[in-house]
């Protein structure tokens, strides 16, 4: 999301289904985003193992220099090596957004394949609650919660996005299952005596997975984005830990110097995210199994 | 309709007490004494007896709440620490600035996004559609701290126009032109983030829209493009874009609060960033509470106009 932090407003996307006429192929920048997430993943696991230069070693040599042969991506303001930076800043992205994301999945989804599947008191008790969680501007909260909850650290800051984006998976859960619950199908398995383990896992679950997954992709894509507005504001990870976030932040106080110290984060940002959001747009229209093609 | 409204305004109620709690408890997520935490060790008697009263430390937590309630509810919200001024009167001196970025950047998403969402619907999966859906995705990935920096970069510092760069802030008050100046960058780069959102949602709920049958209707009596478009088509299709900017209302001042922070424009966001970083916790506080406030406000005024463009809704 541009204007970032808007998790609502990813919501309101993954539920804007646009209805093809027919089943959308993947298509090559599909696999191609695919392959870049990969990498980035593979980067940031990678990064000790990797040929890659301490990022924190400070080269008083080579102070903003531009990207060559010794440095690829060039150097920051006190010498470290842009390129190693990037990569092991994409830890610190990736395991928030990951991690997060996890932590609204698991209570989230849960909870929201039940109350669809249960109605009643339960769901309607539980719809109200996140309901009034929802209508509280989760951003701020999280950047409350963080600015008083010190001392700060990883741990904490995925736990305060996690939790709060719990309101949120439940709904786009909820809301996909109760499409499918009411299907013909889901009312055969019952009559023919199913179980309720039965019809949540076999008949429930494998067709919410789309947008589910879809959800799941788009959500990283934001808290990443949130994270780096965290970092931005001085609550996320402490320098000297790279992160993209405060990566860019340091490369805007020596931006007539050095562009390549805020390029580089910045494009390694994007391009992650532009690769999320467009598999997850793209599952999301493949899978769509409207009335329509029916 | 009035049942729909009573309904909401009771749902209002809920939340805004739910945010005043979470608002309360946030002292109390400080490591150790409030009061130490707050003031500072070196902290005069007088000091400490002034915030106990204050946040009425010394009695139970529910009853803390109640006190520091009665106080919210008579407009003070405390005195911060750093500035001795009340942090109402920051709050009342910062607010309008965030105001001001926020209707410009509305503006001129909505002027953006009304136009290219028509001509998209007109035809879907035409060349202009896929170009403007190509376009939209890429902002889309775009952060807003990503944006300003590239804009501070090329326009500021490139290009020389240094009435738009950092800390060139100048107020409404002094000289309305060299105030709109040094807030166009921050405004176009909410105008941006905005316009992704608002382009994708009511472009797709018009191509739903232009397919009911009584677009067909209006086509068959031989009405204009333009005509079927504002007045049979947009009318319906600008609820779900009202919908769109009641949500990202949210979103929106929290990225205005990095963009201001970048330009050091003294903003709530400003404002807001400064406190956290000097320990100025009622001020955090108080910003904390007004903005959620605020917010929910807003998206229950949104409420209010969706229903009166649609009265269809609060049948349901």
């Amino acid at each position: 999301m541009s204007n970032f932090g808007g998790i609502e407003e990813v919501a309101e996307l993954a539920l804007m289904v646009e209805k093809p006429e027919k089943s959308e192929p993947l298509g090559l920048f599909f696999w191609i985003c695919v392959f870049w997430v990969g990498l980035n993943i593979f980067g940031a696991i990678f990064a000790n193992v990797l040929p890659l230069q301490n990022p924190l070693y400070e080269n008083f040599n080579a102070i903003n220099a531009a990207p060559g042969l010794h440095h690829l991506f060039g150097t920051d303001d006190l010498g470290r090596d842009i390129l190693s930076r990037v990569v092991y800043g994409s830890r610190i992205s990736i395991t928030v957004g990951l991690g997060a994301i996890l932590i609204g999945y698991g209570v989230g989804a849960p909870l929201g394949m039940l109350a669809a599947y249960r109605r009643s008191r339960f769901d309607a008790i539980l719809t109200t609650v996140m309901y009034l969680l929802l209508a509280f501007p989760a951003i701020i909260a999280v950047i409350a919660i963080l600015s008083f909850w010190t001392p700060r650290s990883l741990f904490k800051i995925i736990v305060v996005i996690g939790v709060a984006s719990i309101p949120l998976v439940y709904r786009v859960i909820r809301t996909a299952t109760l499409n499918v619950a009411t299907k013909d199908y889901v009312i055969a398995a019952k009559v023919q005596g199913a179980t309720d383990r039965r019809i949540l896992m076999k008949e429930l679950l494998p067709n919410i997975a789309p947008i589910a997954l879809s959800f799941f992709l788009i959500g990283v894509a934001t808290i990443i984005v949130l994270e780096g507005a965290l970092a931005f504001l001085g609550l996320s990870v402490n320098p000297p830990t790279p992160s993209w976030g405060n990566m860019i932040n340091e490369a805007r106080t020596v931006l007539s110097q050095n562009i390549w110290l805020a390029l580089f984060p910045s494009l390694a940002m994007c391009l992650f995210l532009i690769a999320l959001n467009f598999i997850g747009d793209r599952i999301r229209s493949h899978f769509d199994v409207t009335e329509v093609k029916l | 309709m009035l049942r729909y409204l009573t309904k909401r305004l009771v749902l209002l109620v809920g939340i805004v007490f739910v945010i005043s709690v979470g608002s309360f408890y946030l002292i109390h997520l400080l490591p150790g004494n409030p009061a130490t935490v707050i003031l500072g060790f070196g902290a005069t008697p007088e000091a400490r007896a002034i915030l106990y009263k204050q946040l009425g430390l010394s009695k139970p937590i529910y009853l803390q709440y109640f006190v520091w309630l009665g106080n919210i509810l008579h407009g003070n919200l405390g005195i911060s620490f750093i500035s001795q001024t009340t942090v109402a009167s920051v709050i009342r001196s910062a607010l309008p600035i965030d105001v001001e970025i926020i209707v410009i950047s509305q503006i001129m998403a909505f002027a953006a996004a009304i136009p290219t969402a028509m001509r998209s619907a007109r035809k879907p999966d035409g060349i202009v559609d896929r170009i403007l859906g190509a376009t939209s995705f890429t902002l889309l990935s775009i952060p807003p701290y990503i944006l300003i920096v590239v804009l501070v970069l090329f326009i500021s510092i490139k290009l020389g126009i240094s009435g738009t760069g950092p800390s060139a802030y100048v107020s409404l008050g002094t000289n309305w032109i060299t105030n709109l100046e040094s807030l166009s960058l921050p405004a176009f780069t909410l105008a941006i983030g905005s316009f992704v959102v608002y382009y994708r949602v009511l472009r797709s709920d018009l191509i739903a829209t232009l397919q009911e049958e009584f677009i067909t209707m209006a086509r068959s009596k031989g009405l204009s493009q333009r005509r079927i478009m504002w007045r049979h088509a947009f009318r319906p299709s600008s609820v779900a874009l009202l919908g769109a900017a009641s949500v990202n209302i949210g979103g929106l001042l929290a990225a205005g609060f990095i963009v201001q922070y970048l330009l050091q424009i003294p903003g709530l966001g400003y404002t807001l960033i400064m406190a956290i970083n000097e320990s100025d916790f009622l001020v955090v506080q108080g910003i904390v509470l007004t903005v959620s406030v605020l917010v929910v406000a807003i998206n229950f005024f949104f409420d209010f106009v969706i229903n009166v463009v649609d009265p269809r809704i609060s049948r349901e």
